[in-house]
């Protein structure tokens, strides 16, 4: 635990990419197969389940600091980090201890997590009396309480990081594959491929992930998703467009189709299987041939035409979904690349091979049917037609055009060059900030986090929420300007009068009837601080509501 | 019910049967000033009051030609209708409380304060009250200080693995208290040898002597612009004021690790925040468990609650049982967290 939560600390300190990769492999060279099993597993984002309720992490820092529940909440508001407020608040050590990673998870994390599960179980099933369900979380709250006191503070944050969920110490899988394979040898896209899929964080895992050849490969496993880079401005003055070929870039679920032992697996960008999630894209693939694996895009789909990203949503959350929703949000699997062909990996081949492998697949009746599309695919003989095309991409449901290079081969991750994403021109609005919340991470504790209204007749309706765009040090100024004309608290919301405006983008609307304004935006960020405009000179809804498509 | 006792008033809090101030921020007549820090000691006023062992540093900050009169700690000194002696605060040279008695009832205005012991002052005395006036700048349950031994311990392991990797530690601490501090604990686990190793920035150089005249055993350190050009930082240890971080001088140094202490660098979001590559949690206040013990022994009556999370510690200490109120400042108050900037406190 010392080692990792010492880890922790260097990769929190440091920015540099060098430093944190160094980080990385001396952790690695130093730790038992185990402990780098779960410190693999971590860095890369996963997290322990089921995790642990806030609620007993929030119950045991009171109990051991001895606060009541509002000096808790205002100081946690003030932090911005429930890790970091419960580890600070609590009582332990000055020095750190011995156990190492995989003991602290064994012995003490995962019974902790077990017995919690246990107890949400028995709430769940014999609806205990209320008194009952305050005892199991109080003795929950004791025991992390007992078990905060066996670490230094350092330790006690990275435990909660880990109880919690999500360590975010800011390195991406990219940086921790580098870091490894620096250490094994083992080159980063062949273990980025390893990888892939679900895996148990054990010795043997980690032995087989390292080891110079690859025994544990299984049919489920996915092919690392390849990744496009925002066109570059002034791209098109350099390069010529008929070395490319262009696709709707659509707004659905990346997903990767895997056809193996006479299975379908579909996987999600996240490493996720979709199983069940999509039974008609499940049993369309049934006809598909053996030892395929297909990249595409899961998209809401009726009458020909793409549906939008909201009503694609409701099905995201559905793990079996039922009668009527299928029938009301149909979905289709767009299928735009291939990377194995008759159990042979074809990614290194050029993509117009691979498109005419795509096309000329067996696809045995399933393409076009229902649940089973190919992408369009165009080609230009001047930029300016591309970007007349990709700025009528709104009215097929697209967000823009994704370019891929005539002979570029599928690569892992986001490399430069061999796929472009050009999204149309986003909506901008001139909005008013009307409240504020503290943010998190590295804004913890600053008025970060703004909702903005625009006008409607003469009163000001929320509409959307933005936390990005704005510099450090605009933040600072508007977080004091904040702190001075708060009008009112509603908990950690801050009202504030009608001053401040700002112009925000986002990538596109739809009608809701879950929203104040009846307008969803999506990716809404401040594009900038409008000082020279006043609360008055911001847009109205009804402007908005023009933009509305349809 | 204590308006003989204290009011607070536009320029400060004043003492009606005293007729004097303690630490306003206008000019007035008489000033009793608690410490040497700029948020405290304003130049201006016409005389003023402070502990003997402030009167070095209070020089240099406001000028040699200042009206001062100093007692020592403990003496006990009648203006007008009010009773006053100091008594040590323990937050920097000199730090005082100020016990203020009219007609047998007695206010102490705590001024800023610690309990963790401090190589380089007077350590922090109870004194019973019934009007506590306190400071709550780390009134929150998150701030408790870990062992200041530890802390230095961790600095100096900072300080060596820099030199091995051939790269100057910079470390940023407020030019009067904080840098002396650390100094006088450095020089205690180190052994005074190191000091050939250690320059400060040039704000440092004043209160450094003052202390120094004020009987404090610090070696002479030079400035880091009289080490010239062709000095090797290498192994140095610099000590410079949070203000010139990203500033030219900082150019002189060869591939600086920058370091911070500072009793925010507790919190992760305002380490970052500052930009710093280590955070030491070394601060000249008190922390909640402290601030909590301090209150406990002086056994006011009332407290009134200022300079931080005032309105959390009063909310707090009313739902234990003790009376308190938030004492309006012209600081911005608990909502705005002082930015390091503004509690630095820079000679320059």
């Amino acid at each position: 635990m010392r080692e990792f939560a010492k880890l922790y600390q260097r990769l929190d300190e440091t920015t540099k990419t060098n430093d944190k990769v160094l980080a990385m492999r001396e952790y690695f060279s130093q730790a038992s197969g185990t402990d780098a099993a779960y410190a693999l597993y971590f860095l890369l984002g996963n997290k322990l389940k089921p995790s642990l309720p806030t609620r007993i992490i929030r119950r045991a820092a009171r109990l051991g600091a001895e606060v009541p529940e509002w000096l808790f909440e205002e100081t946690y508001q003030w932090v911005g980090d429930l890790a970091e407020t419960a580890a600070a608040m609590a009582k332990g050590r000055s020095h750190g201890g011995q156990e190492t990673l995989s003991e602290t998870i064994a012995e003490r994390l995962l019974p902790l997590l077990r017995s919690a599960s246990g107890s949400q179980r028995s709430t769940r099933k014999s609806s205990l009396s209320s008194d009952r369900r305050m005892e199991m979380d109080e003795s929950l709250a004791s025991t992390l309480v007992e078990l905060w006191s066996r670490y230094d503070l350092l330790e006690r944050f990275v435990f909660n990081k880990l109880l919690t969920g999500n360590l975010r110490v800011g390195v991406s899988a990219k940086l921790v594959t580098k870091a490894l394979s620096q250490w094994c040898g083992v080159p980063s896209e062949e273990l980025c491929h390893r990888m892939m899929g679900e895996w148990e964080p054990s010795e043997t895992f980690f032995k087989q992930l390292v080891a110079p050849e690859y025994s544990g490969s299984s049919p489920a496993k996915p092919y690392p998703f390849c990744l496009a880079h925002p066109l570059p401005q002034g791209y098109s003055e350099e390069n010529s467009v008929v070395d490319f070929f262009a696709e709707w870039k659509w707004d659905g679920i990346r997903a990767q189709l895997v056809r193996r032992a006479g299975r379908t697996y579909l996987w999600s960008r996240g490493e996720e299987l979709l199983e069940g999630r999509f039974p008609e894209i499940e049993l369309a693939a049934e006809v598909l041939p053996d030892g395929l694996v297909l990249d595409g895009e899961v998209l809401g789909f009726r009458d020909g035409e793409p549906l939008a990203f909201t009503l694609l949503q409701r099905r995201i959350q559905r793990r079996k979904p039922g009668v009527k929703l299928l029938g009301e949000v149909p979905v289709v699997f767009t299928a735009f690349d291939i990377l194995e062909h008759e159990g042979k990996d074809v990614r290194q081949e050029a993509y117009q091979k691979r498109r005419r492998l795509l096309e000329s697949l067996d696809w045995g009746g399933a393409c076009g049917g229902q649940a089973m599309r190919i992408s369009e695919v165009f080609s230009f003989s001047d930029w300016g037609a591309l970007f007349q095309k990709r700025d009528t991409a709104r009215e097929h449901g697209s967000e823009g055009l994704m370019l891929k290079h005539r002979h570029g081969r599928y690569d892992v991750g986001r490399v430069t060059g061999t796929w472009w994403k050009s999204k149309v021109t986003p909506y901008t609005v001139d909005a008013v900030l009307v409240y504020a919340q503290r943010g998190h991470g590295r804004r913890a504790g600053m008025f970060s986090d703004y909702t903005f209204a625009l006008w409607e007749e003469d009163r000001l309706v929320p509409f959307a929420k933005a936390y990005s765009g704005l510099s450090d040090q605009e933040i600072t100024r508007v977080d004091r300007w904040i702190k001075e004309n708060t009008q009112k608290k509603f908990g950690p919301v801050h009202e504030v009068p009608a001053v401040l405006v700002m112009e925000l983008a986002f990538e596109n609307l739809q009608e809701s009837s879950r929203h104040k304004s009846g307008i969803a935006v999506r990716f809404p960020r401040i594009v900038r601080w409008r000082e020279d405009k006043r609360a008055g000179d911001a847009d109205r809804l009804e402007d908005i509501r023009k933009m509305l498509k349809g | 019910m204590f308006r003989d006792l204290l009011e607070c008033t536009p320029r400060g809090l004043y003492c009606p049967a005293g007729d004097f101030y303690v630490d306003p921020w206008a000019s007035v007549d008489c000033a009793i000033l608690t410490h040497a820090h700029a948020d405290h000691a304003r130049s201006g006023s016409k005389r003023y009051l402070s502990a003997k062992s402030s009167e070095s540093l209070l020089r240099v900050r406001l000028g040699q030609s200042i009206d001062l009169q100093t007692v020592a700690y403990g003496e006990s000194l009648r203006i007008k209708d009010a009773r006053v002696s100091l008594h040590p605060a323990g937050h920097i040279l000199g730090s005082s409380q100020v016990r203020i008695e009219v007609a047998g009832r007695v206010a102490l205005i705590t001024g800023d304060y610690k309990l963790q012991s401090d190589l380089t002052c007077d350590a922090w005395e109870p004194v019973r009250c019934d009007l506590m006036v306190s400071e709550s700048t780390f009134g929150l349950p998150v701030f408790r200080w870990p062992e200041t031994r530890l802390v230095i311990q961790e600095m100096i392991g900072w300080w060596e693995e820099n030199q091995r990797q051939g790269r100057t530690s910079l470390l940023l601490a407020y030019s009067v208290g904080k840098a002396q501090r650390v100094l006088a604990e450095i020089f205690r686990e180190c052994g005074v040898e190191v000091a050939s190793k250690v320059a400060v920035h040039g704000a440092m150089l004043g209160p450094n002597r003052a202390y120094v005249s004020a009987g404090v055993a610090l070696p002479e350190l030079p400035s880091a612009a009289s080490l010239g050009g062709q000095h090797d930082w290498s192994e140095s240890l610099v000590i410079g004021p949070p203000s010139t971080q990203s500033t030219p001088w900082m150019e002189r140094f060869s591939d600086p690790s920058i370091a911070m202490a500072s009793g925010w660098m507790a919190i992760r979001g305002t380490r970052r925040r500052r930009n710093v590559e280590r955070g030491f949690v070394l601060s000249d206040h008190v922390d909640w468990p402290d601030l909590l013990t301090a209150i406990g022994q002086c056994q006011p009556e009332q407290v009134w609650v200022t300079h931080g999370f005032s309105e959390v510690v009063s909310r707090y200490l009313t739902e234990c049982g003790t009376a308190a109120e938030v004492l309006q400042t012209r600081f911005a108050g608990e909502e705005s967290e002082p930015t390091l900037a503004e509690k630095s406190e820079e000679a320059s």
